[in-house]
Parts: structure tokens; C-alpha cells; sequence
């Protein structure tokens, strides 16, 4: 067991997401005075030799995942403690450059394991900015004093508008096809067709040139909004800010702190309060264990302000995200979670009513929009989902959805064991897909998912397996062993077949601009990310700065 | 229109007479060359009649055609070099093999950005040097830079004949783009660093023809060595052009250096301070001038470590300089040692040699350039003076690479960030020696007998002409 344990840690050492401005290496957060605090500015200065690991300097602003915690860190501030702020503005203290885009070097020495997940987390930062304007009324400038290519300009396209300086030689590219045999997988390809809804044809043309283009043709072929030149540039830049901050509909509320979550990490696994993640390295199965809330949640966004970060509904659910990533990232031999879920359903209830009856409040609007991020964290993370459902289980309205977002669900049938519908599963934390749990759930039949809704008591095994709510109901009996077996099983499974079928079966129903970034756009990229042309010896992506030229293998699947 | 574009108007070897397309972009482009040259050509003497050379062929009596002309009518010419027959491509991973009449598709974006990044810096010096006249030394002086001007001009006509003749409607986009770039601008500045610098006196000049248009030399012979044959043609015969500039500013230091040195020996004084009241440059100023051009030009050559020159080696796009001298070709095994300052120290760090071909081609300038100070130095010695001239450490007040930005002194050594700044002024031009230097040069010398007092006169004339001759006839 011990030496299990051993095998499971990771090479290097664990990857921490906890950050906080004062600490930020990358990244300056400030609100600058000419806009009243209205404005936040994320002014990106990447520290060459302050990467994540050894072996690559984040020249020209490029970035490794160290750069991005930061950034996700910072989107979350300020939708929670600068409830002031109207628009979002993304600036670089380079001189002509904005970014280069994820740094290829850091890409060259990474496993496969890691760029999949260090992609994911971008992609998922890249939709919070996207998320807080469309949610909470914040939109986002990129304001491009300098060239930005490849993941620089995959930063740009998630905001709502560009401006690039012309001054002749800054550009926005996307060079990854020609120079590195690769997709520009953080949403960029997506982005140009769906988003700005360049025309494919020039989208062709832009994706397959390195230097990328500048200027009026940058802004005649939609991937600009505007190219004024540098003297004009801060005066293009602050009016269209000054638009953004007078049509946002953002409403001020009291401003939340978001404390550190103090996770108690150790080798096989971490405490926090609400959480607790307990891998078993041997079975290669983690148990996610979430608490049930204090019996004195707040009931009112007046409460909810004081209280703080410490309410039970932000910190049990911030605590859910770090653990996500703490699995994803350090934990990779992990097939399985067991999901779990403490505690009683009524206090539950109790603790998310808030959400309900004071949806409209902007400090709980935020909170909701929060547990609607983790979920789709939860969704998107390539690990068998299993539900576990028994006495001690407070699988109620929220907290359902974790059960209804799993692969499959266990539940013990034995008297005493329930889980409960809210109204809060009718979709209110809608999926990638825009659709519920509940709805992907019942795809087959949408009346299923209505009638799930309407059931206000408590729905016991008998009951549940009526309803269509669960996959399994093993009795007392059978429970242990039939538990044991289906991770068994499910461990034995290939994990690239598991991560794809998940995927695929996960995410019934229509496609979104989401859904085509972390399944088309991430599923190509992930294939041509083992193919020797891109990583082989003689592949682009290995030889990319060094001394040799790639060879490829023509042939076209 | 057309009968402008004509080869009596613009003397080539590249038949345009029959080349419809190139006709046709240079019909547009040209009236915009014109307008570019009259805004930003040398101000002041466009009516005035200058001594200059205008190449008319390339063979040894064709290309050097003396006469009195004004600049807007000088005939900006496009050549080739002659064809080198059954030409193969010279190193890199397809030696061996023929070279390229046209662009291959997979290199051309790479070839436009280098001969874009060529191309931008000719009328980028035109447009640094335009001030010039005004304060010029001599008519000797004043033809010389406007004949550095109109050939830089000229090659930048030999760069946007590439782009017009092989790059399609994206190289006439460029080529317009060359003309609307401008030195020093805010808004539209030219793409390398020492070209937005300003240019404004002539002893600023004079490094600047030996330092920066030295670069140019090498970034030339590394392009002549190309696969695109094109390209090699048309570099090879711009260095013949270069070497006059060159010639410019190293004989241009040279007079200076002698007239300084003379004034010491005959005024016995050697206190700079004494000697800029004789009215002539002491060569502590000059040092730092040096200093800070020699650094501006180092950082043209760019990064330490690049992939961008291993992939130009390696595709046959740009190679060294007079790659003949190398046994090597493939340049695939070796590796470059270069000192990185990591962590408080300097360490070593081995780099495969194609990532290290822009230092390569440092090491071959650096080399050069130490030439031309030897010969300043036995100048200084030859009047009995014990001063010398020193190039500083290659680290120094670099903007661009490893050592970018990063306190070192002119022998290499990393300082403190606060002595640096307090250094400062002994290492590079301070405003009192700029504000000196201009003082000395406030008014131009018209008059062919005379040559201004800071500067001795040349050995010798232009083609066989007398020193005083009427380099410049003045539109009175
Ligand atoms: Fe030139
Ligand atoms: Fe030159």
C-alpha cells in the first residue's frame, strides 16, 4: 500500500491553485483612477524565469499554468470583492507584445497527461470571462498594444472586443498549424468561426499563417474590432471601456473576501472543511466526500454579506473546485471517484434556499453563478463519476446534482436512505449544453424530468428507481460487493477509452460554442498531440526550435 | 502612365520591358516612391545638382556612372548579379539541390518577413539621415551622404522588386507598407530598433555608416548565400553599394580622429574640455558614441538563441556569411557556447550550433568592425597620441537577447542597476556631449575650399576629382 501510495504521487511537485493578488507573479490587478474604479485592469507581465516548473523561460509573455491560476484567481476577485466593476481590460507592460500564447517549450517538456489538463484549465478560464459578461454584466476588452499570437490571441478572442495598436508590425495570429503542427486548442479555432463568426474561408487563411495579420485586414476580416494607430490607441481603448461600463448591467453588491481555503494537503489526498478528497492509490479510486452546511446558514443577502466566503454554499463549493484540480492535476492514475455526499438532506435545503428566494440579489447571483462553475468543472473532469448513495448520504437539491452529473448512481436500498429534488435542479446550474442535469438525464423524455421536479418529499430507493433518478439499487447484501466491483471494473477499463466515452455520453443533447471546445476542438488537439507529426521524433511540436525540420507522414486519415 | 515605367527610366537587367506584372506594380508604387522621397528624402537639396553614381548595368563600367543630377531624377535602378550557373542551394537540409527561381510555397512567409525586415531598414536610414545637410563638413560630405541616401533608396527598390515579382498581391501590400512605415514614429515606427534611432549629427552619422550599415553588410551576405536565387542576386549586388557606405563612415571617424589628434599634438592639451574649446571632438565623446552605436547594431543581429535562424538555415532561406570558409554545411552537429547571467552568475551554456547562427554571424561583424578601429587607432598613434578606441564587451547596453536589458559595463562585468545609472554618462553620449556636439555643427560648409574645423579632409576626391571640386552645385 505504502509503495502504491509512492507510485501515485506525483513526479513533480503537486500543483497548488490557491493564489491571491498580493502574490500574483504575472499578473498586476489594478483599477485605474481615469475610469472610477469601474475598470479593472489585468495588466499581464510575465516573469521569464517565474514558470511552474524547470527547463523554459516565459519569454514575450508567454505562459505556462502558473500564468493562468493566477488569471482564473483574479476573474473570480473580481466578480466577488470589486462589485464596483463594470468592464474588464487586458493590457501588457511588454513593449509590443500582448503574449505569445502558451510557451511551446514548456508544451515540449510536459507529459501528455499534463497538456490535456493544463489546456482544459485554460478553456475554462477562457469561458469565465466569457461567463462573467454574459452572467454578471462585466464585459472584457483586449487591448492589444502589441502582437498577439497564438494563445495571446486566444486571451482576446474569449473577451467581448479587440483592439489592436497599428503601427505596422503588431499582429494577431494564430500560428500553431504552420509552425507547430498543432490546433490553437484553447477555443481559438472555435471562437473565429462561432464567436466572431469570421467567414471560414478567411478563418482558413488566418489559422495557416504564421505572422498573422495586422491592421485593416485584421479588422476588414472580423478578427479585430479595431485597429487605431498607437497615438490613438489608450483614447480608443478608454472609449470603448467608457461604453462597456455605461450599457453593463451589473449591480453592486457588499464586497465578499475570498479567504484561502487552507487545504490540508497530504499524500493521498486533502482535508478541508467541507471536502475531503481520500485517494486510494491501490484501487486507483478517490472518495469526494462533501459535508452538509452549519445549522445556521444565511438565509438573507444581508446574512450571506456578513458571513462571507465562510458561507457554506461558497466555501464547500470552492473547496470542491480546488479538489477537482488537486485530482486532476495531481492525482493522474486515478480511474474513479466515489462521489459522496453527508449529511442531511433538510439542512441542505435549508442552506440553498437562499439561492431560490433571493435568486435576483447580485451577491447571491454570483454565488450561484460560482456552484454553476465548479459543476462544470465537475462535468468536464475525465474521471469515472459514480454516485454513492446511502443512510449517511444528503444527495438533496445541489447537491443532487453532483449525483445527476455522474456516470452512474448507486444507491442502497434499505429504508432511510432518500434523495431530494429542488427547485434549484430545474436549471439553475445548467450544463455545457445549456441543459439540466435533470434534462441530459432524462433526454429520452423531458416529462421524466418534470415529473422528478414536482416530487417535494423525500424519494426513497423504491421510489427513485420508479422515477429513473438512479442506475443501481444493490441492497444491503449486495452493496458492498457490487460497489466494489463495478470500480474494480471500471479501473481495469482503458482510461483514453473511458475519457472519451465519458465525453461522449456526458454531453447529450445540442452543441454549444462550449461543447465543440472541449469535445471537437480538444479531441482533435488531443489526437494530433500523440501523432508523430506532431510529437513523433521528427514531429513540429518536438522540433519546433531546434535545429532540425520536421518530417511528416503525408498520408491524410 | 506606363511610358514612365520604361528601362530608360529605370535602368535593369530584369527585363522589364517585357514584364507586364512587375509594369504594372511599379506603376502604382512609384509615384508613391517619389512622394515618399520628397517628404522624407533629404530636406532642402532636392534642386541641387549632386555628383553621384548611378548604376546603369552590372558590369565593371556599367554600375559605377558618375555625373551631376538632383536626387528626384536619379535613376533608381533594379539588378541582379550575374547568374551563377547550374547554381546549387550551398548548405542546410536541401543542399545540393537546385536553386529556387521561385519562391516555394512553404517558405513564403518566412522569405517575405526577411526580405520585408531587409527592405524596411533602407529608406528607414534615408529617412534617420534627412537632416543632415544642414550642418554638413564639407560638399565632399554632402555628396557622400546623398549618395548613401539615394542607394539606400535603390535598395529598396532591389527589395520591392522581390516582393512585386514573387509575392503577389500581399508583396505589393508590403512594398506599400515599406513607404508608409516611418523612423522614429510613434504610430508607424520602423520594424528594427536602431533604425527609429535619431540621427541628427554627423559624427552620429559616421557610426552609423560604420556600425549599422556594417550590419547590413553581414545580413547581406548571409541572404546572398539563399536557395532563392533572386534574393542572392539581388544582395550580392547591393554589397557593392554597401561597401561605399562603410568606406563613409569609417574614413569619416578617420578624419576626425585625425584632426583631434593633430589639434592635441599641436595644442599640447589633452583635457576634453580644452579641446572642444579648439573646436574639435575629444575622443572620450567619441568613444561613447561608439559605444552606443556598436550597441545598437549588435542587437540588429538578433537573439543569442534563435529558432527562427535555425529554421532559415535549415530550410536554405539565409545562411552565413561566405558559407564557402565552412567545411560543415549542415551546421547539425556542432554546438555554440554562450555566457548566460542566471541566478547572480554567469554560466555557460552549450547551444546546437543552428540555433546560434545569429551569434555566428556577430562574431564574423565584431571581427570586422575591429578592423576598421585598428585602423582609427594607428591614425591617433601615427600623430603621437596614446589614445585608444575600444569596442565595448558585446553584453553592453543590449536591448535585444540574452543580456537585453540587464546592468553591464563596457567590459562585460554585471553591475549594480544604481551604479549603471550612475555610470551612465561615461559610457554613452550624455546631453552635454550631444548638446556639444551639435554646437560644434550649427552651420554647413558650402564653400569646396573649405572643410569644417572638427574634421581633417580626405585623402583624396571622387573619381579623380580634387578635394575642393564642386561636389554639390547649390540651386541658387
Ligand atoms: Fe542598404
Ligand atoms: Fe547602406
Amino acid at each position: 500500500m505504502a509503495d502504491a501510495q509512492q507510485n501515485a504521487a506525483p513526479a513533480h511537485p503537486p500543483v497548488r491553485f490557491e493564489t491571491a493578488p498580493e502574490r500574483y507573479r504575472h499578473w498586476k490587478l489594478d483599477f485605474p483612477k481615469e475610469h472610477e474604479g469601474k475598470v479593472a485592469r489585468l495588466t499581464l507581465d510575465v516573469q521569464d524565469n517565474g514558470g511552474l516548473r524547470e527547463g523554459y523561460s516565459l519569454k514575450l509573455n508567454s505562459y505556462d499554468l502558473s500564468v493562468d491560476i493566477e488569471l482564473a484567481d483574479a476573474l473570480s476577485r473580481i466578480r466577488f470583492e470589486h462589485p464596483e466593476v463594470r468592464a474588464l481590460v487586458f493590457a501588457s507592460a511588454k513593449d509590443r507584445i500582448f503574449s505569445a500564447g502558451a510557451n511551446i517549450y514548456m508544451l515540449g517538456l510536459s507529459s501528455h497527461t499534463f497538456k490535456v489538463n493544463f489546456c482544459k484549465f485554460t478553456n475554462e478560464t477562457r469561458l469565465y470571462l466569457e461567463q462573467m459578461s454574459a452572467e454578471s454584466g462585466i464585459a472584457s476588452l483586449a487591448a492589444l498594444n502589441g502582437t498577439a499570437s497564438g494563445g495571446g490571441y486566444e486571451l482576446a478572442i474569449a473577451c467581448d472586443e479587440i483592439v489592436l495598436s497599428d503601427d505596422g508590425s503588431s499582429a494577431v495570429s494564430l500560428p500553431e498549424v504552420p509552425l507547430l503542427g498543432v490546433l490553437p486548442g484553447t477555443g481559438g479555432l472555435t471562437r473565429l468561426v462561432d464567436k466572431r463568426k469570421v467567414r471560414r474561408d478567411y478563418a482558413d487563411v488566418f489559422s495557416t499563417l504564421a505572422e498573422g495579420v495586422r491592421g485593416k485586414r485584421a479588422v476588414d476580416w472580423g478578427i479585430v474590432d479595431e485597429s487605431p494607430s498607437r497615438a490613438q490607441f489608450q483614447q480608443a481603448v478608454d472609449r470603448r471601456l467608457a461604453a462597456m461600463v455605461a450599457r453593463s448591467s451589473a449591480q453592486t453588491h457588499p464586497s465578499m473576501k475570498l479567504t484561502a481555503l487552507a487545504g490540508d494537503y497530504h499524500v493521498a489526498g486533502t482535508n478541508y472543511r467541507y471536502v475531503t478528497l481520500a485517494v486510494d492509490a491501490g484501487r486507483r479510486v478517490a472518495a469526494r466526500t462533501i459535508r452538509k452546511p452549519e445549522d445556521d446558514e444565511p438565509s438573507t443577502p444581508a446574512e450571506l454579506a456578513s458571513r462571507g466566503a465562510d458561507a457554506w454554499l461558497v466555501r464547500a463549493f470552492r473547496e470542491l473546485d480546488d479538489a477537482l484540480l488537486d485530482l486532476r492535476f495531481n492525482y493522474a492514475n486515478v480511474a474513479a471517484i466515489e462521489v459522496r455526499a453527508e449529511g442531511r438532506a433538510s439542512a441542505v435545503l435549508q442552506a440553498e434556499r437562499i439561492l431560490v428566494e433571493h435568486a435576483a440579489d447580485p451577491l447571491v447571483h454570483e454565488v450561484t453563478c460560482l456552484i454553476r462553475r465548479v459543476l462544470k468543472r465537475y462535468d468536464n473532469t475525465a474521471r469515472s463519476l459514480f454516485a454513492l448513495i446511502d443512510q449517511k448520504s444528503a444527495f438533496a437539491g445541489v447537491l443532487l446534482e453532483l449525483a445527476l452529473g455522474a456516470d452512474r448512481t448507486y444507491m442502497l436500498a434499505v429504508d432511510g436512505v432518500s434523495l431530494r429534488t429542488s427547485a434549484l435542479n430545474g436549471g439553475t446550474f445548467p450544463m455545457a449544453t445549456e441543459l439540466s442535469r435533470l434534462q441530459a438525464h432524462f433526454y429520452h423524455d423531458a416529462s421524466k424530468a418534470a415529473a422528478a421536479l414536482v416530487e417535494t418529499a423525500a424519494i426513497d430507493t423504491a421510489r427513485a428507481g420508479e422515477l429513473g433518478l438512479i442506475t443501481f439499487a444493490p441492497d444491503e447484501l449486495d452493496w458492498e460487493d457490487e460497489v466494489r466491483i463495478a470500480f474494480e471494473e471500471r479501473a481495469s477499463l482503458s482510461p483514453d477509452a473511458m475519457t472519451g466515452m465519458e465525453a461522449n455520453l456526458r454531453f447529450v443533447g445540442p452543441e454549444t460554442m462550449e461543447t465543440k471546445i472541449f469535445g471537437r476542438l480538444s479531441a482533435w488537439q488531443n489526437w494530433i498531440f500523440q501523432r508523430p507529426n506532431a510529437t513523433g521524433a521528427k514531429g513540429a511540436l518536438t522540433l519546433y526550435g531546434k535545429p532540425e525540420r520536421p518530417e511528416f507522414d503525408f498520408t491524410r486519415t | 502612365m506606363s511610358n514612365v515605367i520604361n528601362s530608360e527610366r529605370i535602368p535593369n537587367n530584369v527585363g522589364l520591358s517585357e514584364d507586364k506584372r512587375l509594369q504594372r506594380a511599379l506603376e502604382e508604387w512609384q509615384p508613391n516612391y517619389l512622394k515618399w522621397w520628397n517628404e522624407m528624402g533629404p530636406e532642402g537639396f532636392q534642386r541641387d545638382q549632386i555628383f553621384l553614381r548611378t548604376a546603369i548595368s552590372v558590369d565593371s563600367d556599367g554600375w559605377a556612372n558618375f555625373g551631376h543630377v538632383k536626387m528626384p531624377d536619379y535613376r533608381w535602378g533594379i539588378f541582379l548579379a550575374d547568374a551563377v550557373k547550374d547554381r546549387t542551394i550551398g548548405f542546410g537540409d536541401n543542399m545540393g539541390q537546385p536553386v529556387w527561381q521561385q519562391v516555394p510555397g512553404e517558405h513564403r512567409n518566412s522569405l517575405r518577413r526577411l526580405i520585408v525586415t531587409q527592405g524596411d531598414t533602407e529608406p528607414a536610414s534615408v529617412e534617420q539621415q534627412r537632416l543632415l545637410g544642414h550642418s554638413c563638413p564639407s560638399l565632399y560630405d554632402l555628396r557622400n551622404l546623398f549618395q548613401v541616401n539615394v542607394e539606400e533608396g535603390r535598395h529598396l527598390w532591389a527589395m520591392v522588386y522581390l516582393l512585386h515579382s514573387h509575392f503577389g498581391r500581399d508583396g505589393r501590400e508590403e512594398a506599400e507598407a515599406l513607404l508608409e512605415r516611418r523612423s522614429g514614429d510613434v504610430d508607424k515606427p520602423r520594424i528594427l530598433g536602431a533604425f527609429n534611432e535619431p540621427c541628427t549629427d554627423w559624427l552620429s552619422f559616421f557610426m552609423f555608416t560604420f556600425f549599422t550599415d556594417r550590419d547590413g553588410k553581414f545580413q547581406l551576405l548571409a541572404l546572398a548565400e539563399s536557395a532563392f536565387d533572386p534574393l542572392s542576386r539581388t544582395t550580392r549586388f547591393m554589397l557593392t553599394e554597401e561597401a561605399h557606405h562603410m568606406f563613409v563612415g569609417e574614413t569619416g571617424i578617420l578624419r576626425m580622429c585625425d584632426r583631434t589628434a593633430q589639434v592635441m599634438k599641436e595644442s599640447g592639451k589633452d583635457h576634453p574640455d580644452d579641446l572642444r574649446k579648439l573646436g574639435v571632438i575629444d575622443f572620450g565623446t567619441m568613444q561613447r558614441y561608439l559605444n552606443l552605436w556598436y550597441s545598437l547594431s549588435l542587437d540588429l543581429f538578433g537573439s543569442e538563441v534563435s529558432s527562427n535562424a535555425a529554421s532559415f538555415f535549415a530550410n536554405g532561406l539565409k545562411g552565413r556569411a561566405k558559407e564557402d570558409q565552412y567545411e560543415d554545411h549542415r551546421a547539425l552537429e556542432g554546438f555554440y557556447t554562450i555566457d548566460r547571467f542566471n541566478e547572480g552568475r554567469w554560466s555557460k551554456d552549450d547551444i546546437p550550433l543552428r540555433n546560434a547562427l545569429n551569434e555566428v554571424l556577430r562574431d564574423a561583424y565584431v571581427e570586422d568592425c575591429q578592423r576598421g578601429v585598428d585602423k582609427w587607432n594607428r591614425t591617433i598613434a601615427a600623430h603621437g597620441v596614446s589614445v585608444v578606441l575600444k569596442l565595448p564587451s558585446r553584453k553592453f547596453h543590449r536591448h535585444v537577447g540574452a543580456n537585453a536589458n540587464l546592468p553591464i559595463d563596457v567590459a562585460g562585468n554585471v553591475i549594480a542597476t544604481g551604479s549603471f545609472s550612475a555610470k551612465r554618462d561615461e559610457w554613452l553620449p550624455s546631453e552635454s556631449d550631444k548638446a556639444f556636439v551639435q554646437s560644434l555643427m550649427t552651420a554647413p560648409v558650402f564653400d569646396p575650399k573649405q572643410m569644417a574645423n572638427w574634421i581633417s579632409p580626405p585623402k583624396q576626391g571622387i573619381k579623380g576629382r580634387p578635394v575642393d571640386f564642386e561636389y554639390v552645385r547649390r540651386d541658387a
